[in-house]
């Protein structure tokens, strides 16, 4: 297991909430948690009416930290009161988003900050069962949420009759097995159910019909992890923090051709141009900025010229991108953003869950366009060609996974599009050609080695 | 190299537990699959039987699962498999030169196993180590802020260990 500073290099400008524990030996710990405030949210919930955590949720201006922003107070509040089904609680550990990596340090040093948060949240809607959804491949992050969420069971947090308030919840983890798809509310919904990962039609939205057909709630690792910080500290001063009606910190991964990638937590409203040079040291090698994909692959690129933005949900919607997931990649000037489109499409293709025809067939279509466009076979046509694909996918599929493949490929498209021209002029990749490019081949195959390429993936 | 074929029976016990947490038996096939996979190497026919009797559920309804879910498969692979991340934060940094790397290494490209059965090799997409692109995983365990040199170093290491299934 890694060290947690290899991955979060700190900086002076960092707020800590969420992340204000990691680094404390033994963190992951009951003991160290009880040592450090742990479970006194809990205990001060549990003397509260469940409609005033909810009122308290909402003055927080706490937003989904999964990407969509919703507001998790109101999301909480949607769920009916008075209702013959079971309610239950969903967190989403499912972090997929090409980008993003902070759900894993919240999981692997703070794992009673999450138990605590969904705790309260199923006492907040009256709900007594729970389970985290989390991918496959945190295989070792299941282990240390069973870990905590046994010595939560043994302690009391868990179980029957929690702290002597006559409140039951009983917490579980879930494994998924590999699908980006499931990351989307009701696709885990029905991965959790024992189906495939398909989306379902909305409405009816969770908050009524979700998990075997009962209310239910879905919020994303980060966001649940504010919950007992709020309960602590109120509303007001959580929406303090950040912005009204966007409170709070937020994880930020810094990942690409930045000086120090790592994840920091910020607060809501840091301006990404100090994120940037003064957090993540600047953009690497002493280059200079080509473009920023401001939060996970889903989202419109940002040019250099565009960074004078503060991150909050509001100012990125703005100009046209979103805060997205927190995924802050750093594209320098080296890069070229025909090879970037195409990667990102890539992914699209592979995780596309073939539900919907426009985002099944347009990622593979938009994905054979661009690998064929960038080992200079393209043609004059194929930009609006792929602006013409790329805009019968937007809004026209069941869950945003189409929209997240469209986004980013038309903002490219608009963007850099004189990249596109040089591609077309010179024949081949321009940047490749002077030895800049990050890698020669697209087909990420050796032409030497046998079996399938990587475009049947 | 024998196949093993069937999971254990501590492992069925396991599975009992798993299946009492859900409201409904179906919810544990995905991570029944999971599971047996991690204890045979692969998902056989015997342990699609065998969770689909145990669940309640036809063997073609948890074959429509695992032709879902891209971490589930039907065919032994190696006791190692290497799982590199060529995605874009993985990609600026080195992803494909390692993902090159590594099969150049092993002799074998995507999605296959050396002929020993100590190595298979697949093309994966963002695996959550962005911060430490650029990335992969060998079974369960992660690597980052990989180099050819670190990743001829595990190679080695790996090869003084004994071949044969995953355990």
């Amino acid at each position: 297991m890694a060290d947690y500073s290899n991955s979060m290099p700190g900086s002076p400008l960092e707020v800590k909430v969420l992340t204000r524990r990691i680094g404390i030996p033994g963190s992951a710990s009951i003991d160290v948690y009880l040592e450090h405030e742990g479970y006194q949210a809990l205990r001060k919930a549990l003397g509260m009416n469940p409609e005033d955590i909810i009122q308290e949720m909402k003055k927080s201006g706490l937003r989904g930290r999964g990407g969509a922003g919703f507001n998790a107070g109101m999301k909480w509040g949607f769920v009916p009161k008075h209702t013959g089904k079971p309610k239950y609680v969903v967190c989403n550990a499912d972090e997929s988003e090409p980008g993003t990596c902070k759900d894993r340090v919240l999981i692997e040093y703070d794992p009673h900050q999450l138990i605590e948060g969904i705790v309260i949240a199923g006492y907040a809607i009256q709900s007594h069962q729970g389970y985290i959804y989390i991918r496959g491949e945190y295989r070792y992050l299941m282990e240390i949420l069973d870990r905590a969420l046994a010595e939560a069971y043994a302690r009391g947090y868990l179980g029957k009759n929690i702290l002597g308030s006559g409140f039951d919840f009983n917490l579980y983890t879930h494994t998924g097995a590999g699908a980006y798809e499931c990351g989307e509310e009701t696709a885990l919904l029905n991965s959790l159910e024992g189906l495939r990962g398909y989306p379902r039609v909305k409405p009816p939205f969770p908050a009524l019909i979700g998990l075997y057909g009962c209310p239910t709630i879905i919020n994303n690792v980060e966001t649940l992890s504010n919950v007992p910080h709020i309960v602590l500290n109120g509303g007001e001063w959580f929406a303090k923090l950040g912005k009204p009606n966007d409170g709070g910190t937020r994880l930020f991964c810094l990942s690409g051709h930045i000086t120090r990638p790592g994840i920091y937590e910020l607060p809501i409203g840091f301006p990404l141009r100090r994120m940037i040079e003064e957090v993540g040291g600047g953009v690497w090698r002493g280059r200079r900025l080509k473009c920023v994909i401001p939060g996970g692959s889903s989202c419109p690129v940002l040019t250099a010229e565009e960074i004078d933005v503060p991150m909050d949900f509001d100012s990125l919607a703005k100009i046209g991108s979103m805060l997205g997931s927190g995924g802050v990649v750093i594209l320098d000037e080296d890069t070229c953003m025909v090879k970037a489109a195409w990667r990102i499409m890539k992914f699209y293709a592979h995780e596309s869950c073939g539900w919907c025809i426009p985002c099944r067939e347009g990622t593979m279509w938009l994905k054979s366009l661009l690998e064929r466009f960038h080992g200079g076979g393209g043609l004059d046509e194929d930009p609006d060609t792929a602006l013409d694909v790329a805009y019968n996918i937007l809004g026209k599929t069941l869950c945003p996974l189409g929209d997240a493949a469209a986004m980013p490929t038309i903002s490219i498209l608009k963007k850099f599009r004189h990249e596109f021209e040089e591609h077309l002029k010179a024949g081949s990749c321009p940047l490749e050609n002077r030895g800049a490019g990050p890698g020669s081949k697209d087909s990420g195959q050796p032409s030497w080695a046998p079996g399938p390429s990587s475009s049947q993936l | 190299m024998d196949r093993i074929k069937m999971i254990s029976e501590s492992l069925k016990q396991k599975f009992d537990t798993i299946i009492a947490r859900y409201p409904t038996k179906r919810s544990a096939i995905v991570p029944l699959l999971l599971f047996a996979q991690d204890e045979i190497g692969y998902v056989s026919e015997e342990a699609i039987e065998e969770i689909a009797q145990r669940v309640g559920v036809r063997p073609i309804e948890v074959v429509e699962d695992i032709s879902y879910y891209s971490m589930l498969h039907r065919q032994p692979i190696g006791k190692y498999n290497f799982q590199v991340c060529t995605n874009i934060s993985c990609m600026l940094r080195g992803g494909e030169e390692i993902f090159q790397h590594c099969a150049k290494k092993l002799g074998i490209g995507h999605k296959q196993t050396t002929p020993d059965g100590m190595f298979s090799l697949e093309e994966v997409e963002c695996l959550g180590a962005c911060c430490g692109a650029p990335a992969m995983q060998v079974n369960y365990d992660y690597y980052e802020n990989l180099t050819p040199e670190k990743v001829d170093e595990l190679i080695e290491e790996l090869k003084k260990k004994e071949p044969g299934p995953r355990t």
